[in-house]
């Protein structure tokens, strides 16, 4: 029934290399002097925005035959991962737009791609995913934000909260009821893009803990008018199907970003604690501290692997939802616990906010609740082991 | 005009490198190569030339293991057009490159050659001397300037002391110094499309140059660590202890 078209590609050692030494040399020059500012100000780093355009991170997995890069999941997991080790905001910004391209370029009719995609892929129109609501983020079948059949268009009613790049961006995926009578309730949904016009407001910026620097939005829908062409595939009905489609690569994505944020807490404990010295020696060589960084350091390693075996099972096209769960939910947690660590190994400067760590710190826990909680992890993953495991 | 970049590629400026334990050399295993930084400038202001409208095409050139193919492409995706390996396993010492650059000057007759004044790896500091000496081209090593007109070429090099300009008749051997310029990175659309640009493949022996080393390392060892300093009270005290105990005044 489904109409995706997937074109995953292979992937090339030598080739991410190259990719990964480009985008380190962007870090290292252009982003880390900056980051700490950018942080404590929750900056939008417009600059590094467009320099995420001439790196060409917004067509990174949009496939070629589109403007894109066509990267493999494996590649672009190694690209996020990179740059949440240096400030994990950033990918945020490329990471909805990507997931929000790859609904169109997965369940999109051939004009959709062909009118959308290019765009997508050099930044010109950036945006992100609106499926959350202010009651409901978990049960996304529950939404109430309603599209009315007029004519030739839409028309769209609601409130969508917690939107990346909601108010930098200027197109996004938006999941709404077409049917709300609908039985099973998920045939009742569609998913349209929703470019910014009359009837599309933000209405207020999202104060959060971390993840600062990108833009979270609440959007609000007053007969929005949309032309009934932007409906995804052309067909009413399909939209739970459209964003749970891409929730294996974002599980990937948003695991990748706690790989990057459990290495950055791992490195710097491990730097730090050979220049920081107590009772006459480095703190490295007291073993209580060793006994962290050997945690550390495991649980990093443990979390890439699981994070490159379920990108190498999504790139083969193979089934892994239960990969992708599991390296969302162990690295994420990785995240939180290493950064937890680093700031212990760090003492007091780990609470200040002139070092990195506490940015980790608060960073940290949205990998567990964004893309799925990882308490919906844990269950998808139990399922999974019962279905694949029959007695 | 054609400019022509010989780049080679050295560990990574980054890594921390270690002697190998038997004394011959450093240790090369798991260790992270990147273009020699100097090397890269070079690259990026043959670029800037191009994009100039001074030049017409660039060529980068690497002599090395098959490896420095991966070296090339950094460049090719930065922008050079493209690429020759002069495949070798022997590490060749300057006047050895130096005579395999000079027999590819010949065929590829570029207008003008950039090169690093220096690699990271041995710093020897010799290559384009020696590659200007052998073609009896004129040099300006060390430039933190370049100046393309009328055919001629202005070279700010930096000297002990301050700046020193000299005027080149083309073609010309160019050394880089640091702050010549600050190289782009590659964006992700070259690195791509730089796989479609060509590398050629030669060989030292079909341009009729030895590699053979002429120089022998008998012990390559780790410098010594440095012992932490002290702190003095007054300036008497310093003096007293660079007298006294370090011999130097
Ligand atoms: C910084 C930030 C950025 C975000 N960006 C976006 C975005 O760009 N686009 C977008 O659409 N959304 C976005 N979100 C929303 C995010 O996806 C939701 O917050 C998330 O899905 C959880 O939904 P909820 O907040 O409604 O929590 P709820 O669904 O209300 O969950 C509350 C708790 O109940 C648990 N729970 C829920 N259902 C079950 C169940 N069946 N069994 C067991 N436990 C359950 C959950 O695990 C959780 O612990 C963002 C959120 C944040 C904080």
């Amino acid at each position: 029934m489904s109409t995706a078209v997937d074109t995953r590609p292979v992937h090339d050692e030598a080739e991410d290399e190259q990719i990964l030494d480009a985008i380190r040399k962007w870090l290292e020059r252009d982003v880390k002097p900056h980051v700490l500012e950018l942080e404590h100000k929750d900056e939008y780093p417009q600059k590094m925005v467009e320099q995420m355009m001439e790196l060409g991170l917004f067509g990174a997995s949009i496939s070629a035959d589109y403007g894109g890069l066509g990267l493999s999941a494996t590649t672009y997991a190694k690209i996020v991962t990179t740059i949440s080790e240096v400030w994990m905001s950033l990918t945020g910004i490329f990471n909805s737009h990507l997931i929000m391209a790859a609904a169109v370029q997965r369940f999109g009719t051939e004009e959709q791609k062909r009118k959308w995609l290019p765009k997508f892929a050099t930044g010109e129109i950036r945006g992100g995913l609106a499926l959350t609501e202010p009651d409901c983020g978990t049960d996304l079948q529950a939404i109430r934000t309603r599209a009315v059949r007029q004519g030739d268009h839409y028309v769209i009613n609601g409130t969508k909260t917690w939107i990346s790049n909601g108010i930098k961006g200027s197109c996004y995926a938006l999941l709404v009821k077409t049917d709300p009578e609908a039985q099973p309730r998920h045939k009742g949904m569609s998913m349209f893009l929703a470019p910014k016009g009359p009837g599309f407001r933000v209405s207020r910026k999202l104060e959060k803990l971390g993840y600062k620097g990108i833009d979270s939005a609440e959007l609000i829908f007053e007969d929005y008018k949309v032309p009934a062409e932007n409906l995804i595939g052309g067909v009413e009905g399909r939209g739970f199907h459209n964003a749970v489609g891409g929730l294996e690569l974002g599980r990937i994505n948003v695991a990748a970003r706690g790989v990057g944020i459990a290495n950055a807490a791992l490195k710097e404990s491990v730097a730090y604690s050979q220049i920081r010295k107590t009772m006459g020696k480095p703190i490295c060589q007291h073993q209580a501290i060793q006994l962290k960084l050997g945690d550390m350091a495991t649980r990093c390693e443990a979390a890439r692997l699981l994070v490159e075996q379920a990108a190498r099972a999504y790139d083969k096209g193979e089934r892994c939802d239960m990969e992708a769960g599991m390296a969302k939910l162990f690295a994420s947690e990785a995240a939180v616990e290493n950064s937890m660590e680093a700031m212990r190994i760090h003492g007091g400067y780990g609470y200040s906010k002139e070092f990195n760590i506490e940015r980790y710190y608060r960073d940290a826990p949205l990998m567990c609740i964004g893309e799925g909680t990882n308490e919906m992890q844990r269950i998808i993953i139990a399922r999974q082991l019962v279905e694949r495991n029959p007695v | 005009m054609k400019i022509m970049v010989p780049i080679k590629r050295v560990v990574d400026y980054n890594v921390k490198i270690r002697v190998k334990a038997d004394g011959t050399g450093v240790d090369l295993n798991n260790v992270k190569m990147s273009m020699n930084p100097f090397d890269e400038i070079a690259v990026e202001e043959a670029i800037r030339l191009k994009e100039a409208g001074s030049a017409t095409e660039i060529v980068a050139v690497s002599i090395g293991p098959q490896q420095a193919q991966e070296t090339i492409r950094t460049a090719l995706a930065m922008g050079a057009d493209r690429g020759i390996l002069i495949k070798t396993d022997t590490d060749a010492e300057p006047l050895t490159v130096a005579k395999l650059l000079k027999a590819l000057c010949a065929e590829e007759k570029p207008g003008l050659v950039i090169l690093g004044k220096q690699a990271i790896d041995n710093d020897c500091n010799q290559t384009g001397q020696m590659l200007a000496a052998l073609l009896q081209w004129p040099q300006g090593t060390f430039a933190s300037k370049l100046a393309l007109s009328s055919g001629k070429l202005a070279v700010t090099r930096e000297v002990d002391g301050g700046l020193q300009t000299v005027e080149l008749n083309l073609p010309a051997i160019v050394t880089t110094d640091l702050r010549l310029n600050e190289p782009r990175y590659a964006s992700l659309p070259n690195i791509m499309k730089a796989k479609k640009k060509p590398i050629d493949e030669k060989t030292p022996e079909a341009l009729g140059i030895d590699t053979a080393p002429r120089l022998k390392t008998l012990k390559v060892v780790e410098p010594p660590k440095r012992q932490s300093g002290v702190k003095v009270k007054t300036v008497g005290e310093l003096v007293d202890k660079l007298r006294n105990e370090v011999g130097i005044i």
